[in-house]
């Protein structure tokens, strides 16, 4: 039999912690590097002003370690766990929450989480995140972290769509849902698509499609050619930045796609501004 | 066009502007979201005393990140204002005269803006950092028990916004969405 590493609790306490904090302050390059190029691109002079905003912006939470957005979001965490790894000194539940605890206090991020939807009081800590697990080969733990604010996660939709639907189906459910968030999503946004799978399955694919790189396109071509005409498609709309006017509506179009059952054709579209913010370190 | 103002707003500033000015304001306003707006709401509707004046001022929809040491206030960017549209109308029919926040607004606060005479300014979404360097004074002045939800008073400098919808009832987010 072949021996289990272990990984100790406190070292996926301090890592949660440093990345929730991190995530909050400097975005991933390549998100970056389409806003600052999209600025430069911009013709339309309102949303122009909006994208120089958005760079100086940037500049300033990365030099003074203040948060990007004041919406530090929800934590989403997907952990891919080596099925050779022990995890030694707790829960790993309870290891991740604590991990945002400390996170989001030390770091001076907002809590904004409400422990029951309907009493609403707010937990104080931004305890729960929510963990998808994965379980996979191999003795590394795998984490990505990415706080997801709600201004854009409210304008996200998911759609049932019949087989006959097909891809212009797809298509129009991602526009009609682009058009519908307008300004609300705090364009220039990212949009990432969920095809397949069932109701929750798409929903889930939707958001881990957000955490990929932006020059990084499918690499099913029938995908990747659906995410190349949507996002020009996207741009056409003429929302541009803030909602303001111009032809930066999306940043991305990221799709993650799965086997479906022969009745359905499942289409989750989750939304993302261009906060879009994923850490991602092993273990 | 870039504007200039200060508040508290008067009638002849208001009618002044027009959707897709550029607005820099200086001066005092108040910060107050979703937990905030339901309170006042409530107690304007039972006849009880709301914890600020209203009148002439603007509220900012924002719920800050906390501020480090040496800060006036943490991250500081517009949150959602269609989740603010139910409490509104009201708001302005007790003397509120602006508003601060991004996205879309419905009819009902479209129309209510008209009626007062008020406006609606949009800040960049996600623009936090920014929008924290032009806040020079911040106060927590009523509902501290809601944390980030809380009501301040901000003093402002050259704050810069957006008229998305103005005193006539012209709504920039409209305008775009019909001529692209």
């Amino acid at each position: 039999m072949r021996s289990m590493r272990i990984i100790h609790t406190e070292d996926i306490i301090k890592n949660i912690k440093e990345m929730c904090i991190e995530a909050n302050v400097t975005l991933a390059s390549d998100v970056e590097e389409k806003i600052i190029k999209a600025s430069s691109e911009e013709r339309v002079s309102l949303g122009k002003q909006i994208l120089e905003q958005l760079c100086e912006n940037l500049e300033i939470a990365r030099n003074e370690f203040i948060p990007i957005c004041q919406d530090t979001g929800m934590v989403v965490v997907f952990l891919k766990v080596g099925q050779n790894i022990y995890i030694q000194g707790g829960s790993l539940e309870e290891a991740v929450n604590e991990g945002i605890r400390q996170g989001y206090q030390q770091g001076y991020l907002r809590k904004s989480i409400v422990s029951d939807p309907i009493i609403r009081e707010n937990s104080n800590d931004n305890t729960p995140g929510i963990i998808h697990y994965e379980i996979v080969s191999g003795d590394c733990l795998e984490i990505t972290v990415a706080p997801k604010g709600f201004g854009s996660e409210n304008m996200s939709q998911i759609y049932m769509l019949k087989p006959s639907d097909g891809v212009e189906g797809i298509k129009k459910a991602v526009i009609d849902t682009v058009k519908n968030a307008g300004p609300n999503a705090c364009p220039p946004i990212v949009v990432g698509v969920g095809i397949g799978g069932n109701f929750e399955k798409c929903a889930y694919l939707a958001k881990k499609a957000l955490t990929r790189n932006l020059n990084k396109r499918s690499h099913l071509e029938h995908i990747k050619r659906l995410e190349l005409e949507l996002l020009e498609e996207i741009n056409q709309l003429g929302i541009g930045p803030g909602g303001l006017g111009g032809r930066t509506t999306a940043l991305g179009v990221n799709i993650e796609s799965f086997p479906t059952h022969i009745a359905g054709l499942p289409v989750a579209i989750n939304i993302c501004c261009h906060v879009n913010r994923h850490v991602t370190r092993s273990l | 066009m870039d504007k200039y103002i200060s508040t508290p707003l008067t009638n002849e500033v208001i009618e002044s502007l027009q959707v897709g000015d550029y607005v820099y304001i200086t001066g005092l306003i108040y910060a107050a979201r979703d937990a905030a707006h339901k309170r006042i709401f409530e107690a304007i509707l039972e006849g009880k005393e709301i914890p600020l004046d209203l009148n002439n001022n603007i509220i900012y929809y924002l719920g800050p990140t906390p501020a480090r040491e040496g800060q006036v206030i943490g991250s500081s960017g517009p949150t959602t204002s269609s989740r603010m549209d139910k409490y509104t109308p009201l708001l302005l029919d007790h003397g509120l005269k602006g508003m601060i926040g991004k996205g879309k607004r419905n009819q009902e606060v479209i129309e209510a803006i008209k009626k007062n005479k008020a406006i609606y300014f949009a800040a960049t979404g996600g623009a936090g950092a920014l929008l924290s360097k032009k806040i020079k004074k911040s106060k927590v002045i009523a509902y501290e028990d809601l944390g980030p939800e809380a009501i301040r008073e901000l003093y402002v400098e050259n704050f810069p916004v957006v008229v998305v919808i103005d005193s006539y009832g012209n709504n920039l987010y409209q305008i775009i969405n019909q001529s692209s």
